[in-house]
């Protein structure tokens, strides 16, 4: 990788924790001691599902939340801030300050996700007393949920090169939302016939498929993952994320940044 | 090439390669995954708390929730499947969060009632689902008439349907027909011709092609087992007064039984098989039919039904 996209993305990287993103592991950590404590108390026997349900759901919703909040100003608080002048009469070309700022991105919410499982492990070792084999599971949905994370972070990354913070936000959550449902959408799409058959099934295609990295339900009834599905759902995040970064390349080239 | 423009076309390159992987993926996906995700979204199978999560989005999610049931049945009848597991509780959760969801009562009792593999075989499902439907719409005859529908054609419980019609016919602009099918029910419970009503009526009193369609067929299945029924006797009683089979249907037309060569709904002629059988000539063309069939039948997937009688 180029020294200046690695620099640019160490540099969003340490900006975002300047923000203070990370302190929004105090939140989950309290809500997440605080559900395991009184869960305990008050239910029976769903303590670990209790823990792992609400702890990968908050993981990934607190990363999407994150990854959209951060996302839509990436490029667009440069230009009103006008240091991506600065940035680019430098030696760097435009498709390497996205692809940085895509990486610098990926890299907090990796990090953050790193701490929040830590924190479910924790939480979960706290009810349960001891870890059990299906618990490995639990880091295959926290991966999943990390390659859910570079899909968001394209996407608000490619609404950010075109359009206002407020409306890449509602683009990229309403993306968010819609791709949690890509299997029904591709279910009503087969249903359809004719041109509105090609047309929803272009849609949901074009549409990120969230739902096969959604595994928290089965991971936390103690399912194993299919292999397939891992490598799958690796390649399928990894093509999705590079169409999303190359269109945010396509445009941020030829935008005119006067 | 300039530097720019050599970004651009190798990043459109890369996007239309990356697009045609994903899709290519999750075609793989799907493969790998299907039947899974329904019993993923049954890990909820409270009504009651999906509506709190739901977050007033109920009626969405009803939606969402009926799409799933409709297309759980359509696969598992493509592939004639022997269980439908996760229809009722699909169904449950429709009605659930949305109560007043009539299709998917008056379809959730077709899917439910028949046994396999045309349906899930649960007929007391299939009421308990249709009685929650008129719980929550009261004034709605259809849910009566599909009420008495389920009692009458799968359980042959035929005092429960004439019940259930006549609860439906006190309903404010209930068809008229249901005062009559449960007059009906009480004199001539069982007969072909009460189930030939049943289905007529069905037919005439829904504008959704599908289950037009579906009637229809019906109609004509009834039509041939009446058919297969007449001539079988009417070859027994050839066979009665030349001590013989007849060895084709144009010796029951030279015997003076016949006019002329009877035919089936679909216009082709009713053929003699041994020791006085009488069969269809493609059975495959006729669903639903229970007479007129070779021995040892297996009907083929469901395919779409004509919706003119």
């Amino acid at each position: 990788m180029s020294a200046r996209i690695v620099a640019i993305a160490a540099n969003t990287f340490r900006e975002a924790v300047r923000d203070r993103v990370l302190y929004n592991l105090i939140a989950f950590a309290l809500l997440l001691s605080g559900a395991a404590i009184l869960v305990g108390q008050i239910s029976i026997d769903i303590e670990r599902l209790v823990v792992v349900n609400l702890g990968l759901t908050t993981v990934s919703l607190f990363g999407v939340v994150i990854a959209i909040f951060i996302g839509i100003g990436l490029v667009s608080k440069e230009i009103e801030k006008r240091t991506l002048y600065t940035v680019l009469s430098r030696p760097v070309r435009r498709w390497e300050f996205i692809v940085g700022k895509f990486f610098g991105l990926a890299g907090t919410l990796v990090v953050n996700a790193f701490f929040m499982a830590i924190g479910v492990l924790a939480a979960l070792l706290y009810v349960a007393h001891a870890y059990h084999k299906p618990d490995g599971w639990i880091l295959v949905a926290v991966y999943f949920i990390i390659l859910q994370f570079l899909i968001i972070c394209s996407l608000t990354l490619l609404f950010s090169c075109f359009s206002s913070p407020l409306l890449s936000a509602v683009f990229a959550f309403s993306l968010f939302v819609i791709g949690s449902f890509g299997d029904d959408l591709r279910g009503f799409a087969a249903m359809a016939h004719g041109l509105t058959g090609l047309l929803a099934t272009a849609a949901a295609y074009l549409v990120p498929n969230l739902s096969p990295l959604n595994v928290i339900s089965s991971v936390a009834h103690e399912q194993p993952v299919a292999s397939q599905l891992i490598v799958y759902n690796t390649a399928y995040a990894l093509l999705y994320a590079g169409v999303a970064l190359c269109g945010a390349v396509l445009i941020f080239e030829r935008r005119n940044l006067k | 090439m300039s530097g720019s423009r050599r970004v651009t076309v190798t990043a459109g390159l890369l996007l239309l390669l990356s697009m045609a992987g994903s899709i290519a993926v999750v075609r793989r996906l799907d493969q790998v995954r299907s039947g899974a995700t329904l019993e993923e979204v049954l890990y909820i199978s409270s009504p009651k708390l999906l509506k709190r999560m739901s977050l007033g989005y109920e009626g969405l999610l009803a939606d969402i929730y009926w799409t799933r049931a409709v297309q759980y049945f359509g696969n598992r009848l493509i592939v004639r499947a022997s269980h439908y597991n996760l229809l009722a509780p699909l169904l449950e959760i429709t009605t659930g969060l949305d109560p007043h969801l009539l299709v998917a009562y008056q379809f959730g009792a077709n899917f439910l009632a028949p046994s396999p593999p045309n349906g899930a075989g649960v007929p007391d499902k299939a009421i308990q689902l249709v009685e929650f439907g008129i719980q929550n719409n009261p004034d709605d005859w259809h849910l009566y008439y599909e009420l008495g529908f389920v009692y009458y054609l799968e359980l042959k419980d035929y005092a429960k349907a004439a019940d259930a019609f006549d609860r439906g016919s006190k309903v404010p602009h209930a068809h008229p027909f249901l005062k009559i099918l449960a007059a009906e029910m009480a004199q001539h419970a069982g007969d072909i011709q009460m189930a030939r009503a049943l289905w007529t009526t069905t037919y005439q009193t829904t504008q959704d092609k599908q289950i037009r369609a579906n009637a229809v067929a019906h109609l004509r299945a009834l039509q041939v087992d009446q058919d297969v029924t007449i001539l079988e006797q009417m070859v027994g009683l050839y066979r009665e007064q030349t001590g013989h089979w007849p060895s084709a249907m144009a010796d029951l037309v030279t015997a003076g039984m016949l006019r002329a060569l009877p035919r089936d709904p679909t216009g082709r002629p009713y053929r003699l098989a041994v020791e006085g059988r009488v069969e269809v000539e493609a059975p495959d063309d006729i669903p639903f039919i229970e007479k007129g069939t070779p021995p040892g039948y297996q009907p083929p997937p469901p395919k779409h039904l004509e919706s003119q009688p």
